[in-house]
């Protein structure tokens, strides 16, 4: 019976105070929307930068070649022919946890097109070179597995090869030559520009590693193998599994090559990861915590300034109970009311960001109920607490109250 | 003729400070039904602390209050504000209005809190009924800040009419206002007690006292006079002196 009237009451007072209410619901409305809009554009910053490190290249393992020693001069990894494709094999069939497997050749060259020349690099590679390395080709394709079983005259080059040799054309389908050896252009590597020391990475060309082999370089043994392994938490395992492989391959002789990951890399990957989640979680956090004293602030001041209505109610035979209820009932509607609106400006400026920025930003479920639930939480809270022990208060001192 | 109210012996002790302070000793009072009560005393004479006691906001510390029958003094606190709702009609001095709440609204709020749920059609009828038996049927929508002071009385007399109380108490009506509007919000309380209701109302002024029918004198926690009103003021005549003196002043003027 008295549910009803409480109703009304409490939808009267919200709405014949209406500054009042917005500022309350203001107050929900930014800690929502500060939340999630916090969230969200962390989230995609986060992703963003983790692309970015990806791009590096991820879980990549090295195996390289041993030293020639010819006198007293040491060539360093790589110079001794110890490796050849069997042990690549050896590797993608036998060790687990590897998604990619590409044999490497290496060799400077001077590479002809269009009546002009470069010298630049050749490598033999893999079709998984690309994934491997997280280098995509931007304009036509990779070469295939087919193309390696064909020892293919096919390339892939960087974009410094196509300003140097293809000024103002579309290379693909174009013809370069190396050795006078002529090579079909089938793909242009995405630009990649200098790596930390300062070289051109995409002063390259690719090629199948069995057509550097047999027509380019006329060798037999391969300078290394690039392994991807499936996740950062299996390198140490996989590359133990490799050395096995490959220490078995060569019956208890003496370890002619050696196994290394890009350590340095795979630190930075996790580490910028932690750092990112843990600016998420403080500026999650500090935007709650502010939101939620907005709140607090607005309901007690509401409650505290509504001392003498409470007192008029209570005179005229209001139950505690009825002014607790009124209350509790503004408390919610105001709540859930900024909440919602909360949620969609909260959504709203992460579009908002993520168009401005071209940023990806995810909004993330876990941030909207979370601080949905708080601020509505802290609202009903606020809202209820002080109603509370106004409506334990004499009526009369509820009256004289200023 | 049973009376509406009867206190015997209440006593009063404030126990929140060091000392505890006896605020009424032992005051007994019966009241018949259509009796208008002047309550008047020095601040500090008990009987802002006798009213809240007659106005069921307060329980006395000692001594048995009869509201129409019910023993006041065993009742808890829902039970009191049940009782206050539906027996009693209360004016503060200081009129005690919403705020941005229009006159209409503020009158139908005891009836929100009633025992028995009207309709809101219900509600608005007795509402604006009251607003006409105080003259204010016409400022219906009007909120209490475009209102006159005795504007606003009237509007809280029309509050405290709407549940159709026994007693209508009244902590001093008069005090925020002028001596022209006071005479016209004791018109309002003449007309009152003359259709039936019983009226007490506490004011330390003399003249406003005299308008009443019956006057008594606190000092110290205790009733020191209790008297019938002899010279009576009647509001009307009072109003129609007062324009005359008025006009006059305005003429010489």
């Amino acid at each position: 019976m008295r549910l009803s009237s409480t109703l009304i009451v409490a939808l009267r007072a919200l709405r014949r105070n209406k500054l009042r209410s917005m500022l309350t619901a203001l107050g929900i409305i930014i800690g929502v929307a500060a939340v999630i809009a916090m969230v969200s554009i962390g989230n995609g910053a986060k992703t963003q930068v983790e692309a970015q490190v990806a791009s590096l290249g991820q879980n990549v393992i090295t195996v390289f070649s041993g030293s020639f020693t010819g006198g007293a001069m040491r060539g360093g990894w790589g110079s001794a022919p110890t490796l050849n494709l069997e042990d690549a094999n050896a590797i993608s069939r036998e060790v687990a946890g590897v998604v990619g497997v590409s044999p490497e050749v290496r060799s400077r060259d001077q590479v002809l097109a269009n009546g002009l020349n470069w010298n630049t690099q050749i490598i033999g590679e893999g079709p998984d070179f690309v994934t491997i390395r997280t280098w995509p080709v931007a304009r036509g394709t990779m070469f295939s597995d087919q193309d390696v079983r064909s020892v293919a005259k096919v390339a892939v080059i960087g974009q410094t090869i196509v300003d140097q040799l293809f000024p103002g054309e579309d290379p693909i389908g174009q013809t370069l030559r190396i050795r006078n050896i002529p090579f079909k252009v089938v793909g242009v590597l995405s630009p990649k520009g200098f790596n930390l020391f300062g070289q051109d990475q995409d002063d390259t060309v690719i090629v199948p590693y069995s057509s550097h082999m047999k027509r380019l370089s006329k060798r037999t043994n391969i300078a290394s193998i690039l392994v991807q392994a499936v996740s950062s938490e299996e390198i140490p395992k996989v590359q133990q599994d490799i050395t096995d492989a490959l220490m078995q391959r060569r019956q208890g002789k003496d370890q002619d090559f050696t196994v290394r990951n890009q350590v340095e890399l795979a630190q930075a990957a996790t580490a910028t990861s932690k750092t990112m989640t843990l600016l998420l979680a403080a500026i999650a956090g500090v935007s709650l915590i502010v939101g939620g004293i907005g709140i607090m602030n607005i309901m007690l001041v509401s409650v505290t300034e509504r001392t003498r209505e409470i007192g008029i109610r209570l005179a005229v035979g209001a139950h505690g109970r009825d002014v607790l209820l009124q209350f509790l009932i503004e408390a919610v509607v105001l709540s859930s009311l900024g909440g919602i609106l909360g949620i969609l400006l909260g959504i709203g400026t992460s579009k908002f960001v993520s168009a401005l920025n071209g940023w990806p930003v995810l909004v993330s479920t876990p941030a909207v109920v979370v601080a949905f639930v708080f601020s509505a939480a802290v609202g009903v809270f606020f809202g209820f607490y002080p109603a509370r022990k106004a409506a334990q208060l004499d009526p009369i001192d509820a009256l004289r109250y200023e | 003729m049973a009376s509406v109210v009867k206190l015997q012996d209440i006593h009063k002790i404030y126990d929140s400070g060091e000392v505890p302070v006896h605020a009424v000793r032992g005051v007994s009072l019966e009241l018949a039904p259509g009796e208008f009560l002047a309550l008047m005393g020095a601040s500090g004479s008990g009987k802002s602390t006798l009213m809240n006691t007659l106005g069921c906001l307060d329980r006395p510390t000692r001594g048995t209050y009869l509201l129409d029958g019910t023993n006041v003094s065993e009742l808890g606190r829902n039970e009191l504000a049940d009782l206050r709702n539906a027996k009693l009609g209360f004016v503060f001095q200081g009129f005690n209005l919403l705020a941005r709440t229009t006159a209409l609204e503020n009158v139908e709020l005891p009836m929100l809190y009633g025992q028995h749920r009207l309709s809101g059609a219900a509600m608005r009828q007795r509402a604006l009924a009251c607003l006409e038996v105080v003259g204010l049927a016409n400022r219906a929508d009007h909120f209490p800040n475009q209102l006159s002071g005795g504007q606003q009385q009237r509007v809280a007399i029309a509050r405290a009419l709407v549940n159709q109380p026994q007693v209508l108490l009244a902590d001093e009506p008069t005090g925020n206002l002028d001596s022209k509007t006071s005479v016209e919000v004791m018109g309002v309380f003449q007309k009152l007690n003359d259709q039936g209701i019983t009226i007490v109302m506490v004011t330390h002024e003399l003249d406003i006292a005299r308008f009443c029918k019956r006057n008594l004198v606190m000092r110290d926690g205790r009733v020191v006079s209790d008297h019938v009103v002899t010279d009576r003021l009647l509001a009307d005549v009072e109003l129609a002196r007062l324009r005359e003196a008025e006009s006059a002043a305005k003429l010489t003027n």
